[in-house]
């Protein structure tokens, strides 16, 4: 019995030692992975070590001096992605029984250099919030990100994220935006929570994992820059016509102020296009830009109709202009070229002509060159408003002023049945 | 015992004799001619300033864009039917039965020399510089209100129809004029919503010698003191021609007084609103 002891303590104490060394020295080439296999074919009694460990941790109701559980289920820990580790891969300074109370802190870093300097720079590198088992929850239970146990498998990425980054999480403690409602109620989010679809955008999808960026750097993903490829990672064929479109162009030859992916279909609580919410929310969004444009727009039909909600189906700015592929009006692709505007009002306007599409959805009434039939209806319009409205008020309110003197002055003699 | 408070409701002395004014039709066509336009007037509102705060909770309140909308059109098919049906009524009564007063003299509504004379007599006698002119069956304010709808229903209609039927009426209108015929429509309708519901109101309904409002549209009768003051040279003239007892009629039921009271009160108190929502959006 004490042989044996002594023998263990020896092999734990001395044999790890030097794999960590060599460890060290392999880390950095990145195979940190064939050292784990190399340690599990080469310490045969690892189980043992773990079993060891347990001995005292497998009881779950075992705390430390703070109260914190410190016990370990050895079950899960064994199905665990660490789980043909020994304990002491991790907890280094522990080499025998018995061991100090104040373990020194697990460093993940020392097999996972990689992701740990991906980490560094990273919006979560500096906080003390952050440590990797924020994200893979605790050491004992992480899976591999394909196994649906996994805190980071695409499913259960936006839970994990929203951890914080919700209404009641460390988004009000860091005055961080809630975007995990967004998210949810969105297009991805739907496809992601509803259909299961392992390809729908979960938050790394765009944000990275490791090396997540202020959308602010020019390196994000997430910066206005790279939204376009970032979106068309998936979205190929849409980013292929936004390209095509000014509004790709501009942003490509670097103008900031095009509007990229985000700026229509914003950037979390994005929308099926067709649904009336979205419908209602993008014609501003336009206009945010296109000012004239859309003031001219809300004077028509289209708008007024278009801006009494329930009714999605009046035009709105895309519904003519296109999308993605978006082309000035002189461009013989454009919808809104001349020759094209026949089918493109045809689309809701059955029977549409040549006539017909003579009709101007950007009309100024107020403009007397551009339009000036327009403007000059218009103003015969408020003239004879004008006018008739001021001659009847005041010949009104002399009348009722008169009667009423007539009527107390005369009491019964302006007859009437009230007098 | 409500049967006495109504019967003092009566705007008549006891035993009085009551003159018709309006035919059955034309109280019928009063009627429908009111109640579309309050529907025209409420479901047009919302879509002219569709940008207002209460725009798009009415348009819920009535189901929607879509249901505003059927209203609106549902309305104007109405009142398109009532106009051609007055419209061939003129030309029975005025062609087919040689009734030329339907175009000229007293029972005409097209204006004459007199009208003229009565406007400046009118607005002399409100700030004290003459009397009170003397009005024939329709007073100038009279025919003013009639023209100003018939033009109206023509202007509004014609070019509401077009944008309803615009690829149709695209045959033969020009481009520009299929922006025009919203700006014409908007701002026609306007000015007949913010005259009808106060100028209209007050001439006809809610000056002194009417308050509350003038029943005779409903009940097509009124008394004799309010006919031989409201309307002498056509009183004084069917007297002396010993025609005023062809135009007896019977003193009105209550029933029908109760009935126009509440729908009159609601067509006024729906045109006021309207009126307000107008003024609010209008001036914000």
């Amino acid at each position: 019995m004490a042989n044996a002891a002594t023998f263990s303590k020896l092999y734990f104490g001395l044999l790890p030692r030097g794999l960590r060394r060599m460890g060290k020295a392999l880390a950095s080439s990145g195979i940190c992975a064939a050292v784990a296999v190399l340690l599990l074919i080469a310490v045969p009694g690892r189980l043992h070590a773990q079993t060891d460990c347990l001995a005292c941790h497998g009881d779950q109701t075992m705390q430390d001096a703070n109260g914190q559980s410190i016990a370990v289920d050895g079950k899960t820990f064994g199905d665990s992605v660490h789980g043909t580790q020994g304990c002491n891969a991790c907890h280094t300074t522990i080499k025998g029984y018995p061991h100090p109370d104040q373990p020194v802190k697990v460093e993940c870093k020392s097999c996972h250099a990689d992701e740990a300097s991906a980490l560094t720079g990273s919006v979560h590198g500096d906080s003390k919030d952050h440590p990797c088992t924020s994200c893979h929850g605790s050491a004992h239970t992480i899976f591999p990100k394909s196994d649906s146990r996994s805190n980071v498998y695409p499913l259960n990425v936006p839970r994990t994220c929203g951890t914080c980054h919700s209404t009641d999480g460390m988004a009000k403690k860091h005055g961080l935006a809630s975007v995990y409602p967004s998210y949810m109620d969105s297009i991805h989010g739907f496809a992601l929570s509803k259909e299961g679809l392992l390809v729908a955008a979960n938050c790394q999808s765009c944000h990275g994992s490791h090396h997540i960026l202020s959308r602010n750097d020019p390196a994000s993903p997430t910066n206005k820059a790279n939204i376009p490829k970032t979106c068309g990672s998936c979205h190929a064929k849409i980013n292929d016509d936004y390209m095509n479109g000014v509004h790709g162009k501009a942003v490509a030859s670097g103008n900031m102020k095009a509007p990229v992916c985000t700026d229509c279909h914003t950037a979390h609580s994005i929308l099926q296009p067709t649904e009336a919410a979205f419908r209602m929310q993008s014609t501003p969004i336009c206009g945010s830009c296109h000012k004239d444009k859309l003031s001219t727009y809300r004077d028509t039909f289209h708008s007024q109709l278009g801006s009494l909600g329930g009714y999605g189906e009046t035009a709105r700015c895309w519904d003519c202009h296109g999308a993605h592929e978006m082309l000035p009006a002189s461009d013989p692709r454009s919808p809104v070229n001349k020759a094209n505007l026949v089918a493109t009002c045809g689309k809701c306007h059955a029977g549409a002509n040549l006539s017909f599409v003579q009709y101007q959805p950007h009309a100024n009434a107020h403009d007397r060159k551009l339009n000036p039939a327009l403007y000059f209806v218009r103003l015969f319009m408020n003239i004879l408003l004008a006018s008739v409205l001021t001659f009847f008020v005041i010949h009104t309110i002399l009348w009722l002023i008169r009667a009423r003197y007539n009527q107390i002055k005369k009491k019964s003699a302006d007859g009437g049945k009230n007098a | 015992m409500p049967d006495l408070e109504l019967a003092a409701a009566i705007p008549t002395k006891a035993g009085g004799r009551f003159f018709t004014r309006f035919t059955r039709q034309q109280r019928y066509m009063h009627a429908v001619l009111f109640s579309t336009f309050l529907g025209l007037a409420g479901t047009g509102l919302p879509l002219r300033f569709s940008e207002s705060i209460w725009a798009r909770g009415l348009a819920k309140g009535v189901g929607g864009f879509g249901a505003i909308l059927f209203f609106h059109k549902f309305c104007a098919v109405v009142l398109t039917i009532a106009f051609l049906i007055h419209v061939k009524e003129i030309f029975q009564r005025g062609i087919a039965n040689r009734d030329f007063g339907v175009f000229w003299g007293p029972n005409s509504m097209v204006a004459n020399w007199k009208d003229a004379k009565d406007l400046f007599g009118h607005l002399r006698w409100f700030v004290g510089l003459g009397p009170r002119p003397k009005f024939d069956r329709y007073a100038y304010w009279e025919k003013f209100d009639y023209w100003a709808v018939f033009w109206g229903m023509i202007v509004i209609g014609f070019s509401g129809y077009a944008m309803w039927f615009a690829p149709f009426f695209a045959h033969f209108l020009p481009g520009w004029a299929l922006n025009a015929v919203l700006v014409i429509h908007s701002e026609e309708g306007l000015l007949a919503i913010l005259f009808i519901f106060s100028i209209h109101f007050v001439n006809t309904h809610l000056r002194p010698d009417s308050f509350p409002m003038d029943m005779v549209v409903f009940t097509g009768v009124e008394s004799e003191e309010e006919f031989a003051h409201k309307r002498p040279l056509e009183y004084e003239r069917l007297k002396r021609e010993g025609k005023l007892e062809a135009r007896l009629g019977e003193a009105p039921q209550t029933w029908l007084i109760n009935f126009s009271r509440v729908v009159g009160t609601i067509a006024i108190v729906i045109g006021l609103t309207l009126l307000v929502l107008t003024l609010t959006a209008y001036f914000s």
